[in-house]
């Protein structure tokens, strides 16, 4: 009797109590929560940007170019008398959107590919598959650089380029994940009493593979905000005047002697937001699916 | 193991081709003209265009084109730079040795750092090492390489004086832009040695070692770490891939020499002959490291050879 697989109702069940545990668990688990807190923080100043930021975040004024940080502008101004301030506010809706549309477009697509090349097998998934190996064959940053060189650089083409490049990673997780899950009794159930495919996949498939692609999705994010905003920084993301991190970066290298503060404040945002999706993103690692903890 | 070895070699072919085609489609995949848009910054008349369509084989049928591009690769022509008339390759391995060595030096940075906290870590594990250690590989996995090196560049080049802060040449000049490149891979490999040394450590030989009554050190490195490092290795080649291609960004930062910063400048300056050139070096460069260390994988630990 031990040997039988649990029957359908209490996997489910199962299923059921670890996403009711996830709020309690998550309420425990500091680093999450300190996580949480980051994410949420930012997502609230991206909102209210227009009441947070004293100032327009491209409006240039000459007169006050290159001032260190004062009350006045807690921040400083850049080359073009822009307060800094104001622009790092404006740069939280930029790279949480970014973040979310590029991880939207991977997790989406990867997840279509994975669940039809893990569910279909066979010569389907021997050609997804060999897609995905020829897209993983061009290491790190380098599709995404790629992609943005074929089309052209901006703020739109840089999601799309960070999102591609990030297909491999969810099509291989769902995959795998596919692999185990439809070989369950419950989905052979389901397919003898004829349930089409696409019900299969999306009623009682997906739910089994769903908390490893939120892990993934949230660990994703800070990946595709760092990817986004180094691509800015050399250039080929967003374009001025646009109050994007990485490009305000750049632009404060030349100054770097006399004017710190140019660089210095949206490389701690860019990093802060990293830190805070990493942790919040560690956190549900080990409240939702332990098997992942490395 | 020769034919695991040949196996695996077999496996990269249909990789390796798949990546020329994909490098060879970005020409078509330009939204409008190719030529147009390469040539959008000059002053170009129609028998201008009409001549680089017709050097850039434009005209001929799309499977020919393709072959020429597979056959010159493999013989080494990666065709010519727009901007210069240089040959691709002969940039390439101009400044192969430098990026070359940027990434060794960073990998080889990042397996000491990395290895060395996660030892620390698993070692004295729940212990605030163990926080310490993990919290610094928090912030370096989130840290951006470019704010990094710009950071190091205002303290000790600006600042303080003791480092060059541009440009290639000797060991100095390499110093901050390998730490600067490293410290995210180090993240990324403390974290996997912790947790491999903690899956090792858990194992009964190295109960019986202490029972044996060897020194602590002696097990956690002679019994513990050797074998913990087997799962390190294949992380190594992923991780170099990375490093390669964040060369792009450390260049830029350092105003290095190097193929990432060519490649980069290629980009801008919509030179396509030489992005593709070096995107393919790099990706195929990439599958061969990857492929060796597979087989340095399979010589370590006998059960990949014959599982």
């Amino acid at each position: 009797m031990g040997d039988l697989p649990p029957a359908p109702s209490a996997r489910r069940r199962a299923a059921r109590t670890r996403w009711k545990m996830l709020v309690p668990r998550t309420r425990r688990h500091k680093g999450a929560l300190a996580g949480l807190g980051i994410v949420l923080a930012l997502a609230g100043v991206a909102v209210f940007d227009n009441i947070l930021a004293p100032a327009s975040p491209t409006r240039i004024n000459i007169v006050v170019a290159l001032q260190a940080p004062s009350q006045a502008h807690p921040m400083g101004t850049d080359q073009y008398g822009r307060d800094i301030y104001s622009r790092v506010i404006h740069g939280a809706g930029i790279s949480l959107s970014i973040g979310l549309i590029s991880v939207g477009i991977a997790a989406s697509v990867g997840t279509v590919v994975g669940l039809v090349a893990g569910y279909y097998g066979g010569v389907i998934d021997g050609l997804l598959m060999r897609v995905i190996d020829v897209m993983l064959a061009f290491p790190g940053i380098l599709l995404a650089l790629g992609i943005v060189s074929v089309l052209g650089p901006s703020l739109r083409n840089l999601m799309i380029a960070v999102g591609i490049a990030a297909i491999p990673f969810y099509a291989r997780l769902v995959r795998s994940s596919v692999l185990v899950a439809k070989e369950q009794l419950y989905v052979e159930a389901a397919r003898v009493v004829g349930v089409s495919v696409p019900i299969i996949l999306v009623r009682h498939i997906l739910p089994n593979v769903a908390a490893p692609i939120i892990v993934a999705a949230t660990l994703g994010m800070a990946g595709a905000i760092l990817s986004a905003a180094a691509l800015s920084f050399i250039g080929l993301g967003s374009q001025p005047p646009t109050p994007e991190w990485g490009r305000m970066l750049s632009e404060g290298r030349d100054y770097l002697r006399d004017a710190w503060w140019i660089s210095t404040f949206p490389g701690l945002a860019i990093m802060l937001t990293v830190l805070g999706v990493n942790m919040l993103g560690d956190g549900l690692r080990d409240v939702l699916d332990p098997r992942l903890r490395i | 193991m020769i034919r695991y070895i040949s196996t695996r070699l077999l496996a990269t072919v249909p990789v390796v081709f798949g990546v020329t085609l994909a490098v060879f489609s970005m020409l078509y995949l330009i939204p409008g003209d190719p030529v147009k848009m390469m040539l959008s910054e000059f002053a170009t008349s129609p028998e201008q265009i009409a001549t680089m369509r017709a050097q850039l084989h434009l005209n001929e049928p799309f499977a020919e084109q393709y072959g020429r591009f597979v056959w010159s690769a493999a013989r080494g022509d990666l065709g010519r730079s727009i901007r210069d008339r240089r040959p691709v390759t002969a940039e390439i391995v101009e400044l192969l040795p430098a990026t070359a060595a940027l990434a060794v030096a960073a990998l080889a940075f990042s397996a000491a750092l990395g290895i060395t906290l996660g030892i620390v870590a698993a070692v004295r594990q729940n212990s605030w090492w163990d926080l310490g250690s993990m919290m610094v590989a928090l912030v370096g996995v989130s840290m951006p390489s470019f704010w990094l090196g710009l950071i190091l560049i205002f303290i000790f080049s600006l600042r303080l004086g003791w480092l060059p802060a541009a440009g290639g040449g000797g060991a100095l000049h390499l110093l901050m832009p390998a730490f600067a490149l490293g410290l995210g891979a180090s993240a990324i490999i403390a974290r996997l040695t912790r947790s491999s040394m903690l899956d090792v450590l858990r194992m009964e030989y190295i109960n019986t070692a202490r029972a044996k009554g060897l020194a602590g050190r002696s097990v956690v490195l002679r019994h513990g770490l050797l074998n913990a490092l087997i799962p390190i290795i294949t992380i190594f080649g992923l991780q170099f891939g990375s490093l390669l291609a964040g060369t792009v960004i450390i260049e830029t930062v350092f105003g290095r020499p190097g193929i990432g910063r060519l490649l980069v400048a290629a980009i801008l300056n919509k030179d396509f002959p030489l992005v593709q050139g070096v995107v393919l070096f790099v990706a195929v460069f990439y599958v061969l490291i990857n492929l060796v260390v597979d087989v340095v994988y399979a010589v370590v630990d006998p059960r990949i050879r014959y599982g």
